[in-house]
């Protein structure tokens, strides 16, 4: 890339002996505590970061174990009641041959939070170990963990638009089972723990490689 | 398009007023401020953040889009959405009875939660940029509490879901098309036009320049 050449030159506002405001940009002395302009707590590299990152993780992770397990779905037809898991409910769609939306499902409530945990954790321990990949390609990742992980949520609006859809009395019904509680639960942990990361920390193990070098 | 990639200028880095500074959020790289053109981006270097991006007009074009979605939220959660029959019994609901389907027991808080990102956190949103963005496009002094308002509204930003809500439709009618007949409502039409409206006005906001412009209101 033309411009991979500038990073040797860039300066960064912790070397430069200030601090930023990673809300509005604006640069401050190092020793400033609030952001004077948008009114952000500023810190220069959040030492605590990987901590909360790692506590909401776990947690996330605890919420999808009861998510998988319990049925997401009760369907009543007649006299006929089926309880589906998320896993088993897009093994019927494909069954009936929706492909597409058995896919829908499958990439957004199981390889997606999988990848997000994975990515994640990834993130989380190459930061301190300064290995892996280039900072670039982890910046990468990290920006593919943000935007996608509200996409999870699909599952629990499907669910709630289908509960509320089909109340059909005596002939059919849907009502959402405990793992849609659990699922919702996880995904939330996941987006507050990617949110916790402080991304600054990807370019610092860069650097301090390129200075070991 | 044209980028403008904003460069490291060591010397005046530690001794310039810090005004004139502006710090990559992503990478903590900083530069010395060059402001870009209308149409133009100023974009970080290391990370390829783009840090500027002001566009002519786009305080009016933002408020336009916001009244219209506020308008289409209100019409779309009470509107019915989206109807159901098959052998003669049929159920019509709005997205306010899909949110809120969850209501026994925990389910509840899961309500909660799915009316807030579908509708109440969208609504919020674009009130809270109305309310910012009224007085700076007016050339008077910012609102009372307008950079509490604006932070409240860009950390809101990722729990605004009405673009996943949308694709949850489609997911959701292809599994009950061979249960029973789906028509539309009014309010699908509308949620359909919504959605594409936030992920456009996401588009025209610059938020350096409204933290900008509300630091210095008359120095537009």
């Amino acid at each position: 890339m033309e411009l991979s050449g500038t990073s040797e030159k860039t300066v960064t506002a912790r070397a430069a002996g200030l601090v930023a405001c990673t809300r509005c940009t604006r640069a401050w002395p190092i020793e400033t505590q609030v952001c004077g302009r948008c009114g952000a707590k500023l810190v220069s590299r959040d030492e605590n970061s990987l901590q909360r990152v790692w506590a909401l993780w776990i947690v996330g992770l605890m919420c999808y174990v009861p998510a998988n397990i319990y049925p997401m779905l009760r369907t009543q037809q007649l006299f006929q009641v089926d309880e589906s898991t998320i896993i088993g409910g897009a093994v019927d769609l494909a069954h009936y041959g929706a492909f597409g939306i058995a896919t829908i499902i499958l990439v957004a409530s199981v390889v997606i939070p999988l990848g997000k945990f994975w990515a994640i954790a990834f993130l989380a321990v190459s930061v301190r170990s300064g290995r892996g990949f280039a900072s670039h390609h982890r910046l990468l990742m990290y920006e593919v963990v943000e935007y996608i992980g509200r996409w999870s949520m699909i599952d629990i609006f499907v669910v709630a638009i289908l509960s509320a859809l089909v109340q059909l009395q005596g002939l059919a019904s849907i009502t959402p089972g405990p793992a849609a509680f659990f699922f919702a639960l996880s995904v939330i942990f996941t987006m507050l723990s990617a949110q916790a990361f402080d991304p600054r920390m990807i370019w610092d193990a860069q650097a301090d490689d390129d200075e070991a070098l | 398009m044209r980028y403008v990639y904003c460069m490291a200028d060591v010397s005046h880095v530690s001794r310039g007023p810090l005004e004139g500074l502006i710090v990559c959020p992503v990478c903590d790289a900083t530069y010395q401020l060059q402001r870009p053109k209308n149409g133009e981006r100023a974009v970080c270097g290391r990370c390829h953040k783009v840090l500027i991006a002001p566009r002519r007009k786009a305080g009016v074009q933002i408020i336009a889009v916001a009244v219209a979605v506020v308008v289409l939220i209100i019409a779309a959660s009470v509107f019915p959405f989206l109807s159901i029959s098959a052998a003669g019994r049929s159920n019509a609901v709005s997205i306010l009875d899909a949110a809120l389907t969850f209501t026994e027991g925990p389910m509840l808080v899961l309500a909660l939660l799915t009316a807030g990102f579908i509708i109440f956190v969208p609504l919020l949103r674009m009130l809270l940029t109305m309310y910012v963005l009224i007085p700076v496009v007016l050339d008077r002094p910012p609102a009372r509490h307008a950079i509490r308002a604006f932070r409240l509204s860009e950390a809101m930003r990722p729990w605004s879901m009405a673009e996943i809500f949308a694709l949850g439709c489609a997911v959701a009618l292809v599994k009950v098309a061979d249960l029973a007949t789906v028509s539309f409502g009014p309010a699908f039409w509308m949620f359909g036009v919504l959605v594409v409206l936030v992920i456009v006005q996401d588009g025209f906001l610059c938020k350096w320049s409204v933290w900008n412009s509300l630091e210095h209101p008359k120095r537009q």
